[in-house]
């Protein structure tokens, strides 16, 4: 197993040791794998994610069989709905056992079964490095996605007769189709060609396809405007002219308008998720839909679809470029921009008022980072205060945007630092979803990982506080956070250098100081209840 | 709307599993679900029938492509194939009974496959239509088990749904 680790390249992986996958784990110590101990195997989950994200490889995480393994999912579940690649390895008991409830059996492949791309469980050590190629090959191409593999603990101590890695993997029913058909892009052409008010709408899947490059170029060449889903955010540059900004429940509105009011919506690898669209039948009775996406289920799932490609994004734009020239209309392009310049963010700081005032800081904050910094935020209203309000330029935002997953931040961003340890990599939680990985700042100091967390404390979990509000009469049932800790303290307790601003002024002198050091860093902003999300 | 699907995929362990639990998690309405070996032994078939609308049968027949294991998937085309099912009903059925069951089963061309003092088991092979006629038959008589595969399609003519040879 360490061996199949070594020719697919791995350099790192994220586990939590136990008995059933103590064989495996004692041959990776001894190997040239770094192995990052988490605190909690949802975490490893994550980190591997963080990590897959900012590295564009396959992100690997371990666990030990039943509980170890029952811990993993809500981390493979969250990798699934956003397309991660991720090879999950779980220890299982004695493949004799299998099946009788011994102590710490859970049955992994069957638990896993809708959130995993694919499945193994060995029964035969013989397979695993027929498996392990096949296992990297599914979780990498086409729509990527995790993959388990559960492996019983006496076949990781059974020897093979001769260790031969396949150089490929062999499956006959998965060929996931990369080129567009050129029919359905010559349709596309002319339908580009004949829009008046088209627009391009950015999904996740451009970032998966490694199409930044390619969608920037298509954008500017069509000269189409471009909205993103919150996947979407950071393909292309927030501050270029052609970017309206994200559309959906929590978007900006002159992008919903956009979208509202375009003849052509060109959607590439963004699959009309509910929060993103949430009438798209409405929508494709007004527009033209013209749907790009490597995974065909999601074509024609959430919305009618007139013009399908399936394809590699990246690849299908680059057909679009040989054939693409700007005719879109002046008239269209003005009354974007017009709503785009009338846009204004919420959000005014008052450095009187006792509390950080979230939407202004995080503008601030945002000007003060690294052009490639790597931004993860967490679920809730600190989410929506980053991403409506952050400039994501040459980095990346890491969310957990399907799923919705709180506490994903933070091993996020651990994994997406040790992916790029000379990228500033930003983590911003509220006080609910620190609390759920808070165990991580363990992992943190083990490893001395140099991340800068922003913790927007308001006692609250402020986006459940906030429907209240709005429809349960603020009865706040369950949404009040009285028995936090003083998290300076804690911080200061794993010997992390932390402090409390009660004002964006001194919020943002402490980010300074924050960005200006090599080690990580707590920022614990108060924040004012009452602060809205939008 | 009844849709047939005709699913070829790899014959390993899980695979069954995986194709139904899909099923139940996606909200589609299976109607009979029947799986054999076919003639490469490597290679099974599962015929479902689901009962839904375009838009879900399309539906199934991606997700079931997106199945690792699974080969194929093919709709068939009302009217282009030939559809079946094998059913064993058990009737109640005294001496005075017997030979008014047997004339059924001769009018039905349902073979009696078994005879005990109280009971007649008949086998019967034809489409779920026709296998609800003779249980409607037999009904009076008194049901006490019915067994049935679910039903089995293939397609008429020289048409095939096999793997494409590579």
């Amino acid at each position: 197993m360490v061996e199949c680790l070594k020719n697919e390249h791995v350099e790192i992986a994220f586990g939590y040791p136990g008995a059933a996958i103590c064989p495996f784990l004692d041959y990776l110590y001894r190997s040239s794998i770094r192995h990052v101990l988490v605190r909690s195997e949802q975490n490893a989950a994550h980190e591997a994610s963080g990590y897959a994200r900012a590295s564009g490889r396959p992100g690997v995480c371990i666990a030990t069989s039943g509980p170890g393994a029952t811990n993993l999912i809500t981390g493979i579940a969250t990798a699934y709905m956003d397309s991660i690649p991720m090879i999950v390895i779980t220890g299982q008991v004695n493949s004799e056992l299998l099946g009788r409830d011994v102590f710490q059996e859970a049955d992994m492949t069957g638990a896993c079964e809708p959130f995993t791309k694919h499945s193994y469980l060995i029964k035969d050590a013989a397979e695993l490095p027929r498996v392990f190629k096949e296992a990297f090959h599914i979780a990498t191409t086409g729509r990527p996605g995790p993959v388990l593999i559960d492996v019983p603990v006496d076949i990781q101590t059974s020897e093979i007769e001769e260790f031969i890695y396949p150089q490929k993997a062999n499956i006959i029913g998965y060929k996931p189709r990369t080129y567009g058909h050129p029919m359905q892009i010559k349709k596309a052409i002319a339908a580009i060609s004949e829009a008046v008010r088209p627009i391009i709408c950015c999904g996740g899947g451009v970032v998966l396809a490694g199409a930044r490059d390619e969608l920037v170029a298509f954008a500017q060449n069509s000269g189409i405007p471009v909205v993103s889903t919150m996947m979407g955010i950071g393909v292309v540059p927030m501050d270029s002219d052609l970017y309206l900004g994200m559309i959906g429940m929590h978007g900006h509105p002159n992008a919903n308008h956009a979208m509202g009011d375009a003849d052509l919506i060109i959607l590439c690898g963004a699959r009309v998720g509910d929060r993103a669209v949430s009438s798209p039948e409405q929508m494709a009775q007004k527009a033209k839909i013209i749907h790009i996406d490597i995974d065909p289920a999601e074509i024609g799932k959430n919305i009618t679809v007139h013009i399908p490609i399936v394809g590699d994004i990246r690849l299908v734009l680059q057909d679009f470029a040989e054939h693409v020239t700007n005719t879109v209309p002046a008239e269209w392009i003005e009354t974007v921009l017009h709503h785009k310049a009338n846009y204004k963010p919420n959000g005014v700081a008052d450095n009187s008022s006792g509390f950080v005032e979230p939407r202004s800081f995080m503008r601030s904050l945002s000007a003060m980072m690294d052009e490639n910094a790597i931004l993860a935020a967490d679920v809730g209203q600190n989410q929506i205060w980053a991403v409506r309000n952050f400039n994501v330029k040459e980095g990346r935002f890491l969310t957990s945007g399907g799923l919705g997953t709180m506490g994903y931040a933070l091993p996020a961003a651990i994994g997406a630092k040790l992916a790029k340890p000379n990228r500033q990599v930003v983590c911003i939680c509220g006080d609910g979803s620190f609390q759920m990985s808070m165990c991580e700042l363990g992992t943190l100091c083990q490893n001395e990982v140099n991340i800068k967390i922003i913790l927007m404390q308001n006692d609250r979990l402020g986006m459940v506080k906030e429907i209240q509000d709005k429809i349960y009469g603020c009865r706040y049932a369950m949404t009040t956070l009285s028995g936090n800790p003083d998290f300076v303290k804690i911080a200061e307790a794993y010997g992390i250098r932390s402090v409390l601003a009660t004002s964006n002024l001194e919020a943002e002198q402490y980010a300074r100081e924050m960005f200006a050091s090599d080690q990580a860093f707590i920022l614990v902003c108060r924040i004012h209840p009452d602060t809205p999300t939008i | 709307m009844k849709y047939t699907l005709s699913v070829l995929v790899e014959n390993q362990p899980g695979v069954l599993s995986k194709v139904s639990g899909l099923f139940s998690r996606r909200g589609f309405n299976i109607d009979s679900l029947a799986v054999g070996v076919t003639e490469n032994p490597t290679i099974s078939r599962i015929t479902i029938v689901v009962n839904g609308d375009e838009y879900m049968v399309e539906q199934v027949e991606k997700q079931l492509n997106k199945v690792i294991p699974v080969i194929k998937v093919k709709v068939l085309q009302p009217e282009q194939f030939i559809s079946c099912e094998l059913s064993l009903i058990k009737v109640s059925c005294n001496t005075k009974q017997r030979a008014e069951i047997m004339k059924i089963s001769e009018l039905m061309h349902a073979p009696i496959v078994d005879v005990a003092t109280t009971s007649l088991t008949l086998q019967f092979t034809d489409s779920g239509e026709r296998t609800q006629t003779l249980i409607s038959l037999l009904t009076p008589y008194g049901l006490k088990e019915i067994v049935r595969t679910g039903t089995l399609a293939i397609e008429k003519g020289a048409t095939t749904t096999r793997k494409q040879s590579t």
